[in-house]
């Protein structure tokens, strides 16, 4: 509860001035039991862009995002050490309710994950989750509008979320990660599972909603993090001690990270020379 | 493989419709006998006389529902319960398989050992308890009357006892199929335990845990001899949960060893009206079943 508006006071007070950083990872040590799976990495997440996380498999791209708005709470062996600030506040504090961090910080998943509900109901899910009492066909309408889905599905509402194609149900997640207009949107690889085109329709989405909210992206696809992404952050897995922990290697503009990086390693990778 | 496989399938399956076929005919031609001669008052009817010849079944069509739907209301209530329990990470998974067993060990004990636990365990349990709730509440009709012994509602315990593996175990195979995604979505958008659960998981297990309330009723309707021990084998059409009564399986099982040619057609009626009822349940289940899968899931 007094989590709760913490949390609200801390975004409403910080949004006018919230120009430059959102949300701040501080992350120390990431752990899966023993397994050290994430060390010492920095990523700060800008208001209004997106940010692209690139790397080789099992560099810890999804583990960093869902620490942001503490997915990985659902894992009973995740552990976490550092500090994720979100305008100020940290949520991995004792006091804050992850409950109310995800509906601040929203996500899109991998597979599509639409519920077993009608389409209607799946993007008024968070709203009534939320207790929202307003006009709710408008803001699912809007929702849809928002997730480039509308047209495809206006006549059908009533239709079960999972009657829909891939890239359709892909896009419902969005509408339903948006409904409740979170502040900012976290994506981990939400292309994956589409095909070229539905994944063309994905990502000119997000540019259209970062105007109003901050992105974090996965991505392993480089021509897509080139596309989208305005600053990219490039983590790498060191195996020195005998274990592969991922870490950041670099970040930066995306034009930057892909034509003159500052590191070899990103270099290497960026030019396709590893993987 | 998968060709003879299937040819088994079908061949299994062909032969229990014509099983039951042959059960409805075979039942149905004894009790056409019957049927001409009491007609549908046997169905209105509450007297059961072998002397008068005068013949219905009205009170233990009441007693089988009414005790079927106790029983399934609470065993319908903690089995769900149950399943939630062993599924949404409360327990340890090794320690929920254990958990699991023990309540799949329920169905294995024969109905007759329910029976005793009901008469020499239960029912003197049951006894203070029910006369404080007749005595400081007796104007409530389910109240109405006092437990003298048998009645329905140590019958309607042990039912819901004996329904209970069959509606858990179904409900925490329908829960467990939900993928992992699902539930990663319900957390995503700021979902606390609880209402992952009561908003995503069971509702979208739901077909599922129908089917299992359905099997579970089905499974009620039929039980014979704990009921025929606990029920008491009294005619009469009570509210209260206190009063002895009758279902058509504990009358059938009573009635069959001493009766004469005229009470065994009078029984064959009995024994095809269970038998409607029951049927009649599972395909109303079966229709809302499939109403909620539309309603629920994709077309596929
Ligand atoms: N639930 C888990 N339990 C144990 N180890 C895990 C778990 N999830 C991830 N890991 C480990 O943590 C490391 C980072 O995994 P993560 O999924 O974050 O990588 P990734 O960069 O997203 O990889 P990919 O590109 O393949 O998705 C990997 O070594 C992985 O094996
Ligand atoms: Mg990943």
């Amino acid at each position: 509860m007094n989590a709760h508006s913490e949390m609200k006071v801390a975004a409403e007070v910080a949004a006018p001035a919230s120009l430059g950083i959102v949300m701040n990872c501080q992350l120390e040590k990431v752990f899966y039991g023993d397994f050290l799976a994430v060390r010492n990495s920095v990523v700060p997440i800008e208001k209004n862009k997106i940010t692209g996380f690139i790397g080789p498999s099992g560099c810890g791209k999804s583990t960093v995002l869902r620490s942001l708005n503490r997915m990985n709470d659902l894992i009973p062996i995740f552990r976490f050490e550092g500090k994720v600030t979100y305008h100020g506040q940290d949520i991995y504090d004792k006091k804050v309710d992850p409950v109310v961090v995800r509906r601040y910080i929203g996500m899109v998943f991998q597979q599509p994950n639409p519920f077993a509900m009608s389409i209607y109901d799946n993007v008024a899910f968070g709203l009534r989750l939320n207790g929202f009492k307003g006009d709710m066909d408008e803001r699912v309408e809007k929702a849809l509008h928002g997730a480039a889905i509308w047209n495809e599905v206006k006549d059908k509402l009533k239709n079960s979320g999972l009657s829909l194609s891939g890239g359709q149900q892909q896009r419902l997640c969005i509408a339903r990660a948006i409904a409740t207009e979170p502040d900012v949107l976290l994506m981990d690889e939400p292309c994956s599972a589409l095909d070229p085109i539905a994944t063309r329709r994905v990502e000119e989405l997000m540019i259209e909603l970062k105007e109003k909210y901050t992105i974090a992206l996965v991505t392993h696809n480089m021509q897509q993090a080139m596309r989208v992404a305005d600053t990219t952050a490039f983590f790498g897995v060191d195996i020195s001690q005998g274990s592969r922990t991922g870490y950041l290697v670099e970040m930066g503009p995306t034009k930057k990270i892909f034509e003159e990086p500052e590191q070899q390693l990103t270099r290497e990778y960026v030019r396709g020379e590893f993987s | 493989m998968d060709r003879g496989f299937r040819g088994i399938a079908w061949a299994s399956a062909a032969f229990i419709l014509v099983l039951v076929v042959y059960i409805i005919f075979e039942i149905g031609g004894k009790a056409l006998p019957a049927m001409s001669q009491y007609g549908l008052g046997f169905l209105t009817s509450t007297t059961w006389n072998v002397q008068t010849e005068q013949f219905g079944i009205l009170p233990q069509i009441w007693g089988t529902l009414y005790s079927s739907l106790l029983a399934l209301i609470l065993g319908g209530v903690f089995g769900i319960a149950i399943a939630i329990f062993l599924t949404q990470d409360f327990l340890h998974s090794g320690l929920a398989a254990v958990f699991r067993t023990i309540i799949e060990m329920l169905a294995a004990i024969p109905s007759v050992v329910f029976g005793l636990w009901g008469i020499y365990v239960l029912i003197p349990l049951l006894r203070p308890v029910a006369d404080w709730l007749h005595g400081s509440l007796g104007f409530v009709p389910f109240f109405g009357t006092s437990l003298s012994g048998p009645g329905l509602a140590p019958a309607a315990l042990v039912l819901a006892i004996m329904i209970l593996p069959t509606v858990a175990s179904i409900s925490v195979d329908s829960l467990r199929q939900i993928p992992y995604k699902v539930k990663e979505a319900a957390y995503g958008m700021g979902t606390t335990r609880w209402e992952a659960i009561l908003k995503v998981m069971l509702p979208t297990a739901s077909s599922g845990i129908l089917a299992a309330l359905v099997l579970g009723f089905g499974r009620a309707l039929g039980e014979t001899m704990a009921l025929a021990m606990l029920i008491g084998n009294a005619n009469q059409i009570s509210l209260s949960l206190f009063a002895p009564a009758n279902t058509l399986a504990a009358l059938l099982a009573s009635s069959f060893p001493e009766a004469g040619p005229v009470e065994v057609r009078a029984l064959m009626y009995a024994a095809l009206a269970l038998l409607a009822i029951t049927l009649i349940v599972n395909a109303v289940g079966l229709a809302v079943m499939k109403f909620a899968t539309r309603k629920f899931e994709a077309e596929r």
